[in-house]
């Protein structure tokens, strides 16, 4: 009799289970973000930003119905634990869709698993490499280094200046930025005097720029993230170096201004929209995102939302979209993503296509310049 | 012309940079001498002194000689709180144990300021303005002149204490023998204490004067730890001129190197000088080689 009842329970909470599962039934979204180690702060305002809209998609009642459920997982920045985590979103958790990881690194790690499982993955990082070629199931949202360097290329040559001299730091985004520079020089007409590199971890690039102020270059191009460039900014000022320094959008927070204090004014970099979200022109596309997400995320986190965080509103967004047209499955996601056009985002304005997975042009930066203890546009 | 300018500014900033290593290896020669042991959260004191400053700084609003004291003396009491906790609790551990118990420390110590203070890179406003000062050709920083000048007097405090005081003088006896000072009636552990609370309190004077410089951040300890090793060896783990001179010695071939060879070798230099040291000179540059009597 108690067997009987023991059995006659067990059907009917598993029954109640099912039934509940399936009158919610979330789609699942993987995230894989660098939220520690030294890429936190790319993928720590990337994982308060998709944990902040998809809050709000579900506030405003899922898609088509259906709630999202984000899944979140810590990189560290390591491609190793990135591609165990990414074989637990696919496997163990069956997401229908990824976003991140943060880094080149461990996107370029993370590729083949997903590729192998056809689940659509939406990278936030920069590298170019990560679209190029076109892999099935590979998008990202992050603005490819090329862009960067063609807009700072583009006003130099405006500015008649083709002696320039590098300063990249000896990590990924520095080595990436330090090939597209020299890539693109001989197509700009600018000849690269000095190339220099300094550690991520480096405090003092004296040595560095004393040797570039001997040579005849008419602008320096620095290539990193905080904390070197403003330790970088620091010294030029130091030597009293005259000619103009860009950075690269690695830097483009008010951090930087932060740190570098007086020795920031004067400096340009390329940038995401995002900075400047206030002086844009009416007209601007992206206006609108711009300054939902910048409200947004001010309200959250009591912190100002930067391009980084950008990288994964753009990811949310173009998935809920593609869920919106195509449905909730792996290729349904996928082909929808695919045919994304004119989605205008943080970013810039996207346009993906068979051949394009990275769907962004050179609008998509503009060149800053640190005025007053903020961004200037530089026209 | 332009070349000897170049050069002085190499040796300049690479001296600088020199007296920074030179004060982390003192740090490291102070413990070493007393106990046999490498601290390795050595980086982490470093590290404490330029957190804690800018947090008394921005955040309890001292003024700035306030809050690098209470940051200095803050450093010195976690120093304190590590011996006690970590180190006099295994007595008859073994020197390889102690050292992994401090590469322990040093990881625990980088997550709490991680989680505590946040991972973003902070600066400290320089002690007295950031106009460049120029020297025979080459510029410098006002605050590089309050690093050469704290630099020499914990230098020279040092030499005192170690030389002329009871407790230094007693200090250096237990580096020499501790059964021995043991028995003349000098408290080992109580020497050990000291030479943590010494070394936290240089390592954390060291983090504060460079901070308006080169930042801060809850993992610039390593790097910075490694220098400060680097130069101790090179003095040959002494107390005395030796880490200091090593330590400068250091800074300007790393300067001269990434100036005049290429910058990507910076790091390179100085471990390449680190194993050249171990193998050829493991007494230091500056020591006679020592004998053991029997």
């Amino acid at each position: 009799m108690k067997k009987l009842l023991c059995t006659v329970f067990a059907a009917f909470t598993s029954l109640c289970l099912s039934t509940a599962a399936f009158a919610a039934a979330p789609i699942k979204i993987g995230a894989l973000f660098a939220v520690t180690g030294p890429a936190s702060f790319l993928g720590e305002p990337e994982r308060n930003t998709a944990q902040m809209l998809v809050d709000k998609i579900n506030k405003g009642g899922g898609i088509k119905g259906r709630k999202l459920e984000l899944i979140t997982y810590d990189t560290g920045g390591d491609a190793t634990k990135a591609v165990q985590l990414a074989n637990k979103l696919v496997k163990n958790d069956q997401v229908v869709a990824i976003i991140g990881p943060s880094t080149t690194g461990d996107s370029m790690a993370v590729i083949p698993i997903v590729e192998k499982a056809g689940i659509p993955l939406i990278a936030c990082a920069a590298g170019s490499k990560i679209t190029d070629p076109v892999k099935k199931s590979v998008f990202k949202t992050a603005q490819n280094d090329a862009l960067a360097v063609a807009r700072i290329y583009e006003q130099l040559k405006k500015e008649k200046k083709s002696r320039i001299a590098i300063l990249t730091v000896s990590d990924g985004f520095g080595s990436s930025g330090r090939e597209q520079l020299k890539a693109q020089a001989a197509a700009y007409g600018m000849q690269i005097l000095s190339d220099d590199t300094y550690g991520p971890k480096d405090t003092d690039m004296t040595a560095q720029l004393t040797k570039i102020r001997g040579s005849r270059a008419q602008a320096v191009i620095c290539w990193g993230t905080n904390p070197g460039p403003a330790v970088i900014a620091r010294n030029a000022k130091q030597l009293g170096l005259q000619i103009p320094l860009y950075m690269s959008h690695g830097v483009s927070s008010k951090k930087f201004i932060e740190l570098a204090g007086d020795a920031a004014e004067g400096i340009r970099l390329p940038s995401g929209k995002v900075l400047v979200a206030d002086l844009l022109p009416k007209s601007d596309k992206q206006k609108a995102s711009l300054l939902a997400f910048i409200k947004d995320y001010q309200n959250h986190f009591k912190a100002e939302g930067d391009h980084f965080g950008g990288h994964a509103w753009d990811a949310v967004m173009l998935l809920r979209s593609a869920i919106e047209r195509g449905g909730a499955t792996p290729a349904g996601i996928r082909n929808a993503l695919e045919a994304t056009r004119n989605f205008a985002g943080i970013g810039g304005v996207f346009n993906y296509s068979a051949k394009d997975h990275a769907g962004l042009g050179k609008d998509a930066f503009v060149l800053v310049e640190v005025r007053n203890k903020d961004w200037k546009l530089v026209k | 012309m332009e070349l000897l300018n170049q050069v002085t500014q190499f040796v300049i900033s690479g001296l600088a940079t020199g007296a920074i290593y030179a004060l982390i290896g003192l740090s490291f020669a102070i413990i070493f001498n007393s106990t046999g042991i490498l601290n390795f959260a050595q980086g982490e004191f470093v590290m404490l002194g330029g957190v804690l400053t800018i947090f008394c700084l921005n955040v309890l609003q001292l003024p700035l000689l306030a809050a690098i004291a209470a940051a200095v003396a803050g450093t010195t009491v976690i120093g304190l709180v590590f011996e006690r906790l970590a180190i006099r609790p295994l007595k008859n551990a073994t020197p390889l144990a102690l050292i992994i118990i401090t590469i322990g420390a040093s990881i625990l110590i980088r997550g709490l300021v991680m989680l505590l203070w946040g991972k973003d890179t902070q600066a400290l406003p320089a002690f007295s303005g950031n106009d460049p000062i120029s020297v025979a050709g080459a510029t410098l920083l006002p605050q590089h002149l309050w690093i050469f000048g704290v630099t020499i007097l914990v230098i020279v405090g040092c030499r005192l204490f170690f030389h002329h005081t009871i407790s230094g003088k007693a200090m250096r006896a237990c580096s020499f023998n501790p059964r021995a000072a043991n028995l003349v009636g000098i408290s080992v552990g109580r020497m050990i204490l000291l030479s943590f609370v010494l070394s936290a309190a240089v390592g954390s004077l060291a983090g504060v004067i460079i901070a308006p410089l080169t930042m801060t951040a809850y993992d610039v300890g390593v790097m910075l730890g490694l220098k400060g090793f680097c130069a101790a060896i090179m003095g040959g783990m002494g107390s005395g001129l030796g880490t200091v001179l090593g330590g400068l010695i250091l800074g300007t071939l790393e300067s001269l190197g990434a100036g005049l060879i290429s910058s990507g070798y910076k790091d390179a230099i100085a471990f390449f000088i680190l194993l050249l040291i171990l193998f050829l000179r493991p007494q230091g540059l500056f020591k006679k080689g020592e004998t053991e009597r029997v």
